[in-house]
C-alpha cells in the first residue's frame, strides 16, 4: 500500500466483487430451504377424485364428502328450495355466477342453480373469505344475521351469507360464490367428485 | 483495557478472587456497571414501570414450562391433541407446567400492552427513542408470530380453524397469494405439514428471533436511558462533580428491589389463575379447543384468543359498504395533508397515493383491504414516533385534545376487542366499523392534533414546576 489514506479501488473493486459472488451464493443457498416448504409430492398426489353415493340423501338435506382434505356438500334441494334461490336472484352479488368462471363455477354450472341437475347442489363448502366452513340454515324465517333469511348458509367466522346455489349475500366479507368442484354423474346416484368428463 | 491494568474487584467477601479472575478475562465488572449498578434512571418510576421487566419475567416462564412440554408432545397431526391430554392427565405435574404456559400466553400479552399504553402516556417513544419503540414493536410482532403458531399445536377445533383462517389472509394478496399460503401451509389445507412446520417456528426460530430482539431492546434503551412519567430528560442535568444525573438513582439496587416486588405481586395474580381459573372462562383456553381438530366442520362459534380480537373485529368490519367511508377517509387525508405541506412534489405523491388507493379500493376486493386494513393496525404503532408532534412528551403536561384522543383510543380498542369475541349482527359490525375509524383517526389526525394541543411547558428537573 503506498498511500494509506486513499483506499485502493482494484482492491475495492474486488472486495465489492467477491461480497456480489457470496451474496448470490447465499441467495442461491436460500432457494432449496423456501422450495423445502412446499407440498411434497406424496402431498399432491392426495387430490385424486372421490365416488359419492347419493342415494339415500333425502329431499332438503345435505350430506358431506371429503375431497383434498375439504368438505364437499351435496344437497338434495326440493322445489320450494328452488324458487327461494329465484327470489334472492336481487340479494346476491354474482347471481349469473360471473366472477371468476374458470376458478368456481364448470361450465356446466353456469346456470341459476349452479348444478348439473337442479335437484342436487354440489359445492365445496369452504368459505370464499377465509376458508371457514359455513353452516346449512336451510329453514326460512328471520335469524339474527338476516331479518328475512331465505334459507342458505351462514359462515360463523365472519358473516358471509350464501344462498341455496352457494351464491354469496351483498355486502358481506366473502368476495366470490362457493366453489363448484370438477364433478360428473356416474349414473343416478352416483356422483364422482374431482373429474368431469372433459377430465378436468 | 488490558487486563493487568483492571483492579481487582472488591466487596464480594470470598468470591473477591474468583470474580477478579474471571474479570481479567471478561467484561464482567464493566457489564455489571453499565447496566445495573451503574445505569442511572430516573428517579420517578410509577406503577406503570413495573410491566417492562414483568414481560422479561413471562419470557423466562414461557421458556421454561416450553422445553418441559417439548418432552412429552408429538408434532403430528394424529397424535398432537392426544399427546397434550397425556400431558394434562399423566405427565407428573404436566397440568401445571401447562397450565403455566398457556396463562402466561395471555399474561404476556397482558403485560406487553400495558408497557405500551404506558409507552403512550408518557410519549416514551419520542425523540431519541424512536429506535427503542422499533425494537419493542418488532418484540411485539414476534410474540404475535410466537402466540399464533403455538396456537395451533394442541391441535384442537380452535387451533385448526384459527390457523385456517389467518393462513387464507395470504391468499388474499393479489397475484402470489394463492401460492404463498400454500407454501405457508405445506399442503393445500392445513394439516400435518402445517403443525410439523408450526412446531418448529414456534419452538426455534420466533423464539431465538424474540431473544435477539429483547437484547437489543435494552442495550438501546442503556443506551438513550429510560424515559419516566415526566418525560424530562435526567441526563440534562447532571452532578458536575461525578457526571452522574442528579434525578437518577442506580437501577442496581433502588429498581431490581422495585422489580423483584412487583414479580412477587404478580406471582400472586398468576398463580391464582394458573390454579383457580386456567381457561378464565374460555378467554385464555377457548372451550372448542377441547374437541380435536375436524377439517369437514368449523366449530358454531369461532374467534381468536383475546388478545388478537381488536385487529380481527377490523378485519370483520371491512365489508363492501364500508369500502366507502374509507375512501372517504382517504380523500380527507390527502385533502388534509396538501393542504399541510409546502412542497409540490409531496403534494404530487400524495394525490397519486390516494388516487391508486382509490382505484384499489373498487377493483380489489374488500376482502384484499379487509387484510390490509387489519395489518396497518399493528404497523401503524411503528410509526408513532413520528405521528406525535407534541411539544411535550409526557400525558402529565399535554392539553385536552390528546387526553380525550387517548382515551377514545382506549375505548375503541376495548369495543374492538369485546366484538372480536363475538359472533356477527348487523349491529355490531356497525358498532365495529366505528371503532375501527376511531382506532384509525387516532393516529392518522396525530399529526395535527397533538400539534395544535394547548399542551403546558415541561418542568426543568422532576418533580420541579
Amino acid at each position: 500500500m503506498s498511500d494509506s489514506s486513499k483506499p485502493n479501488s482494484a482492491r475495492r473493486n474486488l472486495v465489492i466483487a467477491s461480497a456480489c459472488a457470496g451474496g448470490a451464493a447465499a441467495v442461491g443457498t436460500a432457494v432449496p430451504f423456501v422450495a423445502s416448504m412446499l407440498p411434497s409430492e406424496r402431498a399432491e398426489a392426495l387430490g385424486a377424485p372421490v365416488e359419492a353415493d347419493i342415494s339415500l340423501l333425502a329431499p332438503g338435506e345435505m350430506t358431506i364428502f371429503e375431497w383434498r382434505g375439504q368438505p364437499v356438500w351435496v344437497v338434495r334441494r326440493t322445489k320450494e328450495m328452488l324458487d327461494e334461490i329465484k327470489k334472492a336472484d336481487s340479494k346476491v352479488a354474482d347471481p349469473k355466477s360471473e366472477r371468476k368462471k374458470s376458478e368456481l363455477t364448470p361450465e356446466y354450472a353456469r346456470n341459476e342453480f349452479r348444478s348439473i341437475k337442479p335437484e342436487y347442489l354440489v359445492v365445496v363448502g369452504i368459505c370464499t373469505h377465509l376458508g371457514c366452513s359455513p353452516q346449512a340454515k336451510f329453514k326460512p324465517g328471520p335469524e339474527a344475521f338476516e331479518s328475512d333469511w331465505a334459507g342458505g348458509f351462514y359462515c360463523p367466522c365472519h358473516g358471509s351469507l350464501f344462498d341455496l346455489a352457494g351464491r354469496v349475500y351483498k355486502n358481506k366479507p366473502a368476495p366470490d360464490n362457493l366453489r363448484v368442484p370438477p364433478y360428473t354423474y356416474l349414473s343416478d346416484t352416483r356422483i364422482l367428485i374431482g373429474e368431469d368428463k372433459k377430465g378436468a | 483495557m488490558a487486563a493487568a491494568d483492571k483492579p481487582p474487584v472488591t466487596g464480594a467477601g470470598p468470591f473477591n478472587d474468583l470474580l477478579t479472575w474471571i474479570d481479567q478475562r471478561f467484561p464482567l465488572m464493566e457489564t455489571w456497571r453499565k447496566h445495573l449498578s451503574e445505569y442511572y434512571a430516573p428517579k420517578n418510576f410509577n406503577f406503570w414501570y413495573y410491566f417492562g421487566s414483568l414481560a422479561l419475567f413471562v419470557l423466562v416462564i414461557q421458556i421454561v414450562t416450553g422445553i418441559f412440554l417439548t418432552m412429552n408432545y408429538k408434532p403430528d397431526a394424529a397424535q398432537a391433541f392426544a399427546s397434550v391430554e397425556y400431558i394434562m392427565r399423566e405427565v407428573p405435574w404436566g397440568w401445571w407446567i401447562r397450565y403455566m404456559h398457556s396463562t402466561g400466553a395471555s399474561f404476556f400479552f397482558i403485560c406487553v400492552y400495558l408497557h405500551m399504553f404506558r409507552a403512550l402516556l408518557y410519549g416514551s417513544y419520542r425523540k431519541p427513542r424512536e429506535l427503542l419503540w422499533i425494537f419493542g414493536m418488532l418484540v411485539f410482532v414476534c410474540l404475535m408470530a410466537e402466540a399464533f403458531f403455538g396456537y395451533l399445536l394442541p391441535w384442537g377445533q380452535m387451533s385448526y380453524w384459527g390457523a385456517q383462517v389467518i393462513v387464507n389472509l395470504f391468499d388474499a394478496i393479489p397475484v402470489i397469494g394463492p401460492k404463498l399460503a400454500i407454501w405457508i401451509r405445506g399442503d393445500y389445507v392445513v394439516s400435518d405439514a402445517t403443525l410439523n412446520r408450526f412446531f418448529a417456528y414456534h419452538v426455534i426460530a420466533v423464539p431465538l428471533a424474540l431473544l435477539a430482539l429483547v437484547v437489543a431492546h435494552l442495550l438501546a434503551l442503556h443506551e438513550v436511558g429510560s424515559n419516566n412519567p415526566d418525560g424530562v430528560e435526567i441526563k440534562k442535568v447532571k452532578d458536575p462533580k461525578t457526571g452522574r444525573p442528579l434525578d437518577g438513582i442506580p437501577f442496581h439496587p433502588y429498581y431490581t428491589v422495585k422489580d423483584t416486588f412487583g414479580v412477587v405481586v404478580f406471582l400472586v395474580v398468576f398463580s391464582i389463575v394458573v390454579f383457580f381459573a386456567p381457561e378464565a372462562g374460555g378467554y385464555f383456553l377457548e372451550h372448542n379447543n377441547f374437541i380435536p381438530a375436524d377439517p369437514l366442520k368449523t366449530p358454531l362459534h369461532i374467534a381468536p384468543v383475546w388478545y388478537f380480537t381488536p385487529y380481527y373485529s377490523i378485519l370483520r368490519a371491512t365489508t363492501e359498504n364500508f369500502m366507502w367511508v374509507l375512501a372517504a377517509g382517504v380523500v380527507a387525508m390527502a385533502g388534509l395533508i396538501i393542504w399541510s405541506v409546502k412542497s409540490t412534489a409531496a403534494r404530487i405523491c400524495v394525490a397519486a397515493l390516494a388516487a391508486v388507493l382509490l382505484a384499489g379500493f373498487f377493483t380489489l376486493d374488500p376482502k384484499v383491504w379487509g387484510v390490509v386494513l387489519m395489518g396497518t393496525s399493528v404497523m401503524i404503532f411503528f410509526f408513532l414516533p413520528w405521528l406525535d408532534q407534541s411539544p411535550v412528551k409526557s400525558i402529565r403536561y399535554k392539553g385536552p385534545i390528546t387526553k380525550t384522543a387517548i382515551a377514545l383510543f382506549v375505548i375503541a380498542f376495548f369495543v374492538l376487542g369485546y366484538l372480536g369475541t363475538q359472533t356477527v349482527t348487523e349491529e355490531r359490525t356497525l358498532a365495529a366499523q366505528i371503532g375501527t375509524a376511531v382506532y384509525f383517526l387516532f393516529f392518522f389526525l396525530m399529526p395535527w392534533y397533538s400539534k395544535m394541543d394547548k399542551c403546558r411547558p415541561e418542568p426543568a428537573r422532576i418533580g420541579s414546576k
